[in-house]
C-alpha cells in the first residue's frame, strides 16, 4: 500500500486533529503525527490487518538547529527535535515513515526533556531503541518501563547527538577536549 | 508415615538456593567482544540476563554530522569489522538513493561479487567462533584457514584486509585487477599454481572450488556433531513474534522461520542489484535437521549461516561472468564535497549480521544534518533476557555465540 493509502485510512480513523492533511513530495515520504497520540497510531499501525506494520525498523531523533549564526540564515528550519519512526511489514511488504515534532525543550526551559509516549509496548525493540534515543538526543519516552541511558555511562551528563551539546572538559580525571 | 511423593523431581525443582548476581563480561572471552552480561542466578539456574552495551561506543553518528560522505565510508569499515564491505556497501546506497545517482552495471556486479564474499568470510568467522563458545577449537582454526585466503584476494583487490573503504559511493575505489600472483596460503592448501600469476577472477573460482568440498567438513565438525547438536539444539529458542517483535532480522530471523531477506524483499534500489540472480533463501525449519531440533533454536540459527555460505558460492559464482561482460565505468564520480539536497533517506541492506539501515538528513550542505546507523545486532541482542531466561549458566555462551554478535556494530 502507498503512502496516500495509508494516510488515508490514519485521516478515517484518527481524523485531522492527529494526522492531517499532508503532501509528500520527498524520497521517503513520511506521515507527521500529534506527539500526544504516537502511541495509539502505532498501536493501530501494528495491529490493523491492512496495515500490519509488526516490525519496527528503527526509531531514532534529529535535531534540527544551527548553531552558527552565520548560516542560520539558510538553515531553513525552526530549532526542533523530531522523532522518526521506520517501520515495515513483513507480510505485506510496505514501509512507512512516521514523524512527531516536539520542541527542542519542554515549555522552552533548557534542561528540561521533550516529552512523547514511549511505544516499547507495542514493539518489543522499541525499549532499547527509546533507550538510545533518550540517551544520545535527550528525548523523554512517557511510560517506558526503564529509561537509563544505554550507550553512555550512567553519569554521563547532557545528551551527545543534541547539536548544541558541549564535550565535557574531564570525565573521572581523564581529559576530554 | 513418611511422605510419598509421585514425581521425585518436584522436590528438586522446589529447592531455592540464594540469588547471586554473576557479571559476566566486558571482558570475558566468549562475550564477543566488550558484551556485559549482568546475569541473576539462582544456583546454577539463570533468571535474568540483562546485557550491558556501550564499552566500544566511538560516537559514529556524531561524527558522522562533521563529514561528507565520501570521508565517512572509513568510518562505516569499523562499524561490523568482520563484514566491513558490506557496510560500505550499504552506506553507499544510501547516499546513492539520496542524491539520485545510478551506477553501472559492470559496479553492480563488482559489488555482488564483493559482498558475497565478504558474506562468507564473516560467517566463516561466526561459524569458528560459535565453536569456541562451545568449546571445540578445531574448526575456528580451520574457518579462519579459509577466511585468511579472502583477505588475501581482498587485499589484492583494494590493498587493505580488514577495513576496506573498497565499496565507495558510485561503485568501488578501484577496479578488479586482472592479474595477481597467486596467494600463497591458497596455493599451498590446493598444491599447486605456486608464484604463477593468474587472472583474479579464476584465483576466486579456485577458492569457491576448494571451499566447497570444504563445507561438508564443517558439517562433520559442527553441524552433525551429536556434543554440538546437545548443546544447541532445543536450546534459547526465539518464537517468530518475538523475533519480529524485537526487531531481529538476518539469520536471527530466518532462523525463527520468518522468510524474509532483503536482498528479494528490500527496496528497489537494493534489489535491482540482484536482480537475474538466482539464489535460494534458507529459512528454518529445515528438514535435515536432527529430530531434536525445535524451531529458533540455536541449531537452526546457525545452520541458516552454514546455508547461506553455500548460496553466497552461487551468488559469487554467477557474478564472475556477468562482471565479465558488463560495461560501463567501476565508478560514477562523486565529489568529495558535493552539496546533499534537502531531503533524507533510509535504506536498510541485507548484512551478513542482519539489516544494516542508515538513515540520511540532507540540508543542502555538504555534512548530512543527520546521520543515523541502525545496527543488525543492537536489535539482535536485545533478545538476550528472553531467550536467556531458566537455562543453566553454561548454556549463556552458546546463546549469546548464536547470535553472532558484533560489538562494534552494536555500540557505533
Amino acid at each position: 500500500m502507498d503512502i496516500q493509502g495509508i494516510h488515508s485510512i490514519l485521516l478515517e480513523r484518527f481524523g485531522e486533529a492527529v494526522v492531517g492533511s499532508q503532501t509528500f513530495p520527498a524520497i521517503d515520504p513520511w506521515i507527521q503525527v500529534a506527539p500526544t497520540s504516537i502511541l495509539e497510531v502505532c498501536r493501530f499501525l501494528h495491529d490493523d490487518s491492512r496495515l500490519q506494520f509488526k516490525h519496527l525498523n528503527d526509531l531514532c531523533g534529529v535535531d534540527y538547529l544551527e548553531t552558527d549564526p552565520k548560516k542560520a540564515a539558510k538553515f531553513g528550519h525552526e530549532p526542533h527535535i523530531e522523532v522518526v519512526y521506520h517501520l515495515s511489514s513483513l507480510t505485506l511488504g510496505h514501509r512507512l515513515k512516521v514523524k512527531v515534532v516536539l520542541p527542542r525543550w519542554k515549555d522552552n526551559v533548557a534542561g528540561q526533556l521533550p516529552v512523547v509516549p514511549s511505544v516499547s509496548s507495542v514493539w518489543g525493540i522499541g525499549n532499547w531503541h527509546e533507550r538510545e534515543a533518550y540517551d544520545l538526543m535527550g528525548i523523554d519516552f512517557e511510560g517506558h518501563p526503564n529509561l537509563r541511558r544505554i550507550l553512555c555511562p550512567e553519569d554521563w551528563v547532557g545528551h551527545a547527538l543534541r547539536k548544541d551539546y558541549d564535550f565535557p572538559l574531564e570525565y573521572h580525571g581523564v581529559r576530554g577536549r | 508415615m513418611s511422605l510419598q511423593i509421585e514425581d521425585p523431581r518436584i522436590v528438586e525443582f522446589d529447592v531455592q538456593t540464594d540469588e547471586m548476581l554473576v557479571n559476566m563480561g566486558p571482558q570475558h572471552p566468549s562475550t564477543h567482544g566488550v558484551l556485559r552480561l549482568l546475569l541473576r542466578t539462582d544456583g546454577e539456574i539463570v533468571h535474568e540476563c540483562t546485557p550491558h552495551i556501550g564499552y566500544l561506543h566511538r560516537c559514529a553518528e556524531k561524527i558522522g554530522e562533521h563529514l561528507s560522505p565520501p570521508q565517512y565510508i572509513p568510518y562505516t569499515d569499523r562499524m561490523d569489522y568482520l563484514a566491513a564491505m558490506n557496510m560500505n556497501l550499504g552506506f553507499a546506497l544510501a547516499i546513492e538513493k539520496l542524491v539520485g545517482m545510478e551506477v553501472s552495471e559492470k559496479a553492480v556486479h563488482l559489488r555482488v561479487l564483493i559482498a558475497e564474499i565478504g558474506r562468507i568470510a564473516s560467517h566463516l568467522v561466526g561459524m569458528g567462533t560459535y565453536g569456541l563458545d562451545l568449546g571445540t577449537f578445531s574448526p575456528f582454526l580451520y574457518a579462519f584457514r579459509e577466511r585468511e585466503i579472502i583477505l588475501d584476494l581482498f587485499e589484492e583487490a583494494c590493498g587493505a584486509r580488514l577495513t576496506y573503504s573498497y565499496l565507495t559511493i558510485g561503485g568501488a575505489t578501484h577496479d578488479l585487477p586482472d592479474e595477481i600472483e597467486m596467494p600463497e596460503g591458497l596455493a599451498a592448501l590446493i598444491g599447486k599454481h605456486k608464484g604463477e600469476r593468474l587472472p583474479f577472477l579464476d584465483v576466486i573460482e579456485i577458492f569457491l572450488q576448494w571451499l566447497e568440498l570444504r563445507i561438508k567438513e564443517y558439517h562433520t565438525l559442527l553441524t552433525r556433531n551429536m556434543i554440538f547438536i546437545s548443546r544447541t539444539a532445543g536450546m534459547g529458542v526465539l518464537t517468530p513474534e518475538m523475533a519480529v517483535s524485537y526487531g531481529c532480522t538476518g539469520p536471527v530471523l530466518r532462523g525463527s522461520g520468518v522468510d524474509f531477506d532483503l536482498r528479494r524483499d528490500g527496496e528497489a534500489i537494493y534489489t535491482r542489484m540482484y536482480k537475474g540472480y538466482e539464489f535460494d533463501i534458507p529459512v528454518a525449519p529445515f528438514a535435515s535437521a536432527p529430530r531434536e531440533v525445535v524451531l529458533g533454536d540455536n541449531w537452526c540459527r546457525f545452520y541458516v549461516r552454514m546455508m547461506e555460505v553455500v548460496q553466497a558460492i552461487r551468488l559469487v559464482r554467477q557474478a564472475i561472468p556477468k562482471y565479465k561482460v558488463a560495461t560501463g565505468s567501476y565508478r560514477e564520480p562523486f565529489k568529495m564535497n558535493a552539496k546533499l539536497p534537502k531531503d533524507e533517506v533510509y535504506l536498510e541492506t541485507e548484512a551478513p549480521r542482519g539489516q544494516m539501515g542508515f538513515y540520511v538528513v540532507g540540508n543542502g550542505e555538504g555534512n548530512p544534518l543527520r546521520l543515523r546507523a541502525k545496527s543488525s545486532c543492537f536489535c539482535n541482542v536485545s533478545v538476550t533476557d528472553q531467550i536467556c531466561q531458566g537455562v543453566p549458566l553454561a548454556d549463556i555462551p552458546a546463546i549469546v555465540g548464536s547470535l553472532d554478535i558484533v560489538m562494534g556494530e552494536i555500540d557505533r
